[in-house]
This record gives C-alpha cells, structure tokens and sequence, in this order.
C-alpha cells in the first residue's frame, strides 16, 4: 500500500475543507432566520406612533420643518394613493417590524450572493445583493425597499441602499428624499441582531441621522398575510391635498406641552442631538407634568400604551 | 431637471427655431419595458433636453418628441441600435425645443417611405406655434419637421407594434398643446413636460399654460396610472424630464403643485402683493428638492407663474 505522507493530507484536507481559496471570505454571518424586534429604544415613537410636531433629534433642516408644520395627517384618508404603502426601508425596520431574513446562495460557489429580508408591514421585500454588482443608473425606477448591496468588514455587514422613492424620516410628516443614501451595519451577537442606520439626505438633513435597532431570533415566529385596499376615508374634491397653512397648525405646541418641554426642543435641527443643547433649549412653557400623563407603560414589547 | 438653464434661455429667446452646432453631451438609454409577444418595447432616451420615449416592434419605432437639435444623430443611433426598422411616428407633447428641437434633423435622418411616411402628431397649437413667427425675432418659424398629423378633440388613438397608443390632450396645463400619452399595451405614460420630478413646473403663461391646467393634467396622469400591490409597481411614468417614476411619484409633485397653489391663493386672498408672497417664501419646504444649480425653473419664477395663473396683478 503507498502511504502518504503528512504534509500532503493536510494539503488535501484543507482543500476539501475550504474549496477555492479565492471565494472565501472570512467573518462571513448568517442573519437567516426569523427576528422579533426589541422596541427598548424610542417605543412611542416606533410604534403607537411619533407626537404631531415632535422633531426632537432629527438634524433636519428649515425645508423639512416647514414639511412637518404643513402636514395634516388627514391627507392620508383623502389623497388614497398614500394608503396601503409599505414604509422606505430605511424606516421599516423601526415600524412593525418582524423581519424574516432568508439566504440566496450561488449553487456553483456555494457563497451568499444575497440577503432577502421580508418585513411583516405591508410585507415588504428587500434584496441586500452579496455579489458586488453595480448599482443601477440614476435614471432608473426607484423602489420603496430601495436597492441594496452589501460588503462585508469583518463579521459586519455594510449594506448601501439608493434608489429610494420619497418617504418619511418620521411619521409626522418629517420627509426624507428620494436623493438619500442609506448606509446600514448589520452585526450578530448570538441571537441578537443590531441594526445602525445612517441616512445621508442632501435634500432634507444638515448632518446625517443615525439609528439603531435591535432584534431577538424567534425561531417560532409566524408571518400572517397582509392584503390592503385604498379607500376614500374622508371625501373630497377630486385633487384636494389636506395642508396646515403657514401659520395655522395648532399643534405645533401640543408635544411640548405634554412633555414639559421647552417649545425649541420639539422643533429639531442638528443641535437638538447634542447633549450641549440643553444649555440653550430654554425653558417650558408649561410645566413639566407631576405624574406620567402619555404612553406610560410603553416600553419594550409593552404591548399596548397607557394613553390615559 | 436636467435641462441646461442657458441653453433653453437662448432657445425660447428668440432663436427658438435656430439650428444649433452638434453637442458632446451624452445620450443614455434605460429599458422601460422589454417587447412581449404582443407588444412592442419601450425605452427612455435622456440627455441634455426633454426625455424622449422610444417604442420599438415588428412593425417599425414610435418616438415621443426628439430632444435638442444637436443631439439628434447620437439619439439616431441608439434608436438604431433597438431596431433596424422604419421610424413611422413622432409624437410632440408640446412645443418647446427642448422637445421638439430634433424634428427638423430626425426628418432629415430617417429614410422617404412612400409607403409609409414618417407622421408627427401633435395637438394643434403645437403646430399654430411653431408656425407663428416669434414677435421681434429675426428667427424664421419652423419649415421643416412639423406636425404633419395634428388634431384638435380630447385624444387621438392609433394601433402601432401591438399595442393601444392613446394621445391625450390636457388643456392649458404647461402650455396650450401638452400631450399626455399612454401605451397602453406596455402600461406606459409618457407625461411631456407637464410632470418633471426633481424641478418645478414650467408653466409657461405666454404659451397657454396654466395651474389650475397643470392641476387638472396631472391628476388625469393619477387617474390612468394604476399601481401594483403595495402602491407600486403597475404603470411606469417617463416624465419631461428626470428619472423614470410610477404613480406614487406623480403623487408627490402633483400634491407639491397642489399645496403651493392654495398657499399662494390664499395669500391673494388676503390681498398681498407678489413681492409680499414672495418674501413670505410660500415653497420654503420644497426648495430644496426643487431647484439646484441648473434648475430650468427657479423659485421666484415658479411663484410669479403661480401668483399671475391665479389671477394676481
């Protein structure tokens, strides 16, 4: 029987073992699975939703304030094109956001050539493409998920997304642009997913808005259906946009009052981030609340808010 | 807006007619929707000027509108490079150059076909305009590559490469002679000038353009869009100008025309004057998405349109 000497097994083996030594990448993850998000951070505003006029944090500029100040929420009740859209993907992942992340692998090389995320709102798919293929020209039709790529930095997952169609940085009419770039850094610790999200707006942010989110795998967890149909909530003349007219919403005081907080706080702009700002914020033009009036028991998975 | 701010000043200035020297601006092409059994396909062709829509099938190329003289051997040849087959329509959405200033060169360029001449369709005040001699220009009109196929009733159909091709005609919405046009086969609308995401909407007064017109045209886009589940999807849009969209775009820039006017009306209504309207900065939220350097159409225009379309002095 011919031997074979040791150097030459370990050859063979790690051959066997890796396969092309050009096609791996180290530090590579596996997100696939089902995820249950963590709303520890900022539950009002992701899930019952964000207070009228509360800006607070945002590094937006003058135009998207005045965006905000105009917004009557009644415009999604007559302007029916508005109902039934998933949220952009830079914001669906703070929503109602079970996420199903499935794995596309290249039967040849056996590498992950893409991430599909399914998100439970409005069942929004979106595709993370591993292959290093170009985004598409400026010119092309832009999504509500975006288009998405992403490179590995070590086992974190730096994923690009444009081609966004024009949404919301919040849900109180706080607008971000269909010129924004999204940059995303995906990590796994165990079962937990974290998310930070940075969105570069040229057209409705001074500085980038950063956020960050956290998942628990939930192997358990089931997806139901979600149909929607639009329908006319509140009817209208044909072409009637509902607008707060400059100098006419009334509720643009109603956050602060209700927190206590001073008026400059809830208006948002870069300094409003900062932890210095409370050296110039002012002072409330009513009082800070003796006991917890809004969203008191809102915390993670605190299902339903306290809205005595 | 992509259009070069100077070179559409000098074309409605005066030598709006004018021939002007080749260009070295490229030309790109973007796939709008791939030929199927029954239709044809249909492609967006941008470049300096209006975006042109080309429709290719067996039965030969459809364009709607020609883009800037100069670039019109480049646009030719991407044409010919989708198919081989015989030009046999032009479709003009209005009169400006920018759209219309290829129709003399594409004329030229594309082959005699006694069979089949080559047709340029447009509503009627596209070719009253383009025939009347601009007041105080030493500019003659057009001779060469006009409508040859006007009309003048609220739409005009024609079956070409398989499909429904159906010419609306929105009245004194940019200008007098604004064609909407929807393939209906391919689930297609090309919009013409009358939605140009990305920079405000010329409504050009002089030329019969109007707000309440722009209004009323944008919201027939609305209703002849239909998008897929999830509110997208469904009909594609290729607008005068910028990137090709879908309904949920057109919502946007039609609820941004929409909120301007009623600020501005109600500022009338209160008596102000323009200067006053102006420093009340009724498009303060929209600025920033609407105009850049080489915006065609700046705020101040885009207010005094507005303050004139709606009756101030």
């Amino acid at each position: 029987m011919k031997t074979v000497s040791r150097p030459r097994i370990t050859t063979l083996l790690c051959v066997l073992a890796f396969g092309p030594a050009k096609n791996l990448v180290f530090g590579q993850v596996d997100f696939s699975g089902s995820w249950n998000p963590l709303y520890h951070e900022d539950y009002p505003e992701r899930f019952p939703g964000p207070e009228l006029a509360d800006y607070a944090g945002l590094p937006i500029n003058a135009a998207a304030r005045a965006r905000g100040d105009a917004y009557d929420a009644d415009r999604i009740s007559v302007v029916m094109e508005y109902q039934c859209r998933p949220h952009g993907s830079d914001y669906s992942m703070r929503g109602s956001a079970n996420l199903r992340i499935t794995k596309d692998i290249d039967p040849e090389s056996e590498q992950a050539i893409a991430f599909k995320t399914h998100i439970g709102w409005m069942e929004e798919e979106r595709t993370i493409w591993l292959d290093g293929r170009p985004h598409p020209p400026e010119t092309a039709v832009h999504s509500w998920a975006g288009f998405s790529t992403g490179v590995w930095e070590g086992n974190m997952l730096t994923i690009t997304t444009t081609h966004l169609k024009p949404s919301y940085m919040r849900r109180n009419g706080i607008p971000r642009s269909d010129k924004a770039k999204v940059t995303e850094h995906w990590t796994r610790h165990g079962n937990i997913l974290t998310v930070i999200v940075y969105i570069d707006d040229p057209v409705f942010l001074t500085e980038p808005l950063i956020r960050s989110e956290n998942w628990m795998l939930d192997p358990g967890q089931e997806f139901l259906p979600q149909s929607c149909e639009p329908a006319p909530e509140i009817p209208a003349p044909k072409g009637t946009v509902p607008q707060h007219l400059p100098g006419t919403n009334p509720f643009l005081h109603e956050v602060a009052d209700w927190y206590g907080l001073p008026v400059k706080a809830t208006r948002g702009g870069a300094e409003t981030m900062y932890p210095e700002f409370r050296q110039t914020m002012g002072k409330p033009e009513k009082p800070v609340p003796a006991k917890c009036d809004r969203y008191c028991t809102c915390g993670m998975n605190g299902g339903t808010c306290d809205l005595r | 807006m992509t259009l070069k701010f100077p070179l559409l000043t000098l074309a409605l200035a005066g030598a709006l007619f004018a021939q002007q020297p080749p260009t070295d601006a490229e030309v790109q092409v973007l796939p709008v929707r791939p030929a199927t059994a029954a239709n044809g396909a249909i492609y967006m062709i941008s470049g300096d000027g209006g975006n042109i829509t080309v429709q290719v099938g067996s039965q030969g190329v459809l364009m709607v509108d020609t883009g800037l003289a100069p670039l019109a051997p480049k646009v030719m040849a991407e044409i010919r490079k989708l198919s081989k087959g015989p030009v046999h329509y032009i479709i003009n959405t209005h009169v400006h150059p920018d759209h219309v200033g290829g129709n003399e060169a594409f004329s030229k360029l594309i082959p005699p076909n006694r069979a089949q001449p080559l047709l340029i369709i447009a509503q009627e005040n596209v070719l009253n305009r383009m025939t009347t001699p601009v007041t105080g220009s030493t500019t003659p009109p057009y001779q060469i590559g006009l409508p040859s196929d006007e009309y003048y009733l609220p739409f005009k159909d024609l079956h070409y490469n398989g499909e429904a091709v159906i010419v609306y005609h929105e009245p004194k919405a940019h200008t007098d002679g604004d064609s909407v046009i929807l393939f209906r086969g391919s689930d297609v609308i090309s919009a013409g000038d009358v939605f140009t995401p990305g920079g405000y909407p010329f409504i050009d007064l002089e030329r019969g353009g109007s707000v309440e017109g722009e209004i009323a045209a944008l919201n027939h886009i609305l209703d002849l869009a239909v998008p897929a589940d999830k509110q997208e999807g469904g009909t594609l849009i290729i607008p005068g100008h910028g990137r090709l969209c879908e309904e949920a775009e057109v919502v946007e820039f039609r609820d941004m025309v929409v909120i301007v006017k009623d600020r501005i009306q109600d500022m009338l209504k209160k008596g102000m004057t323009l200067a006053q309207i102006k420093a009340a900065q009724p498009t303060i939220d929209y600025d920033t998405e609407y105009v850049s350097a080489n915006s065609f159409v700046k705020t101040d225009q885009f207010v005094e349109a507005m303050y004139k379309s709606l009756g101030g002095k």
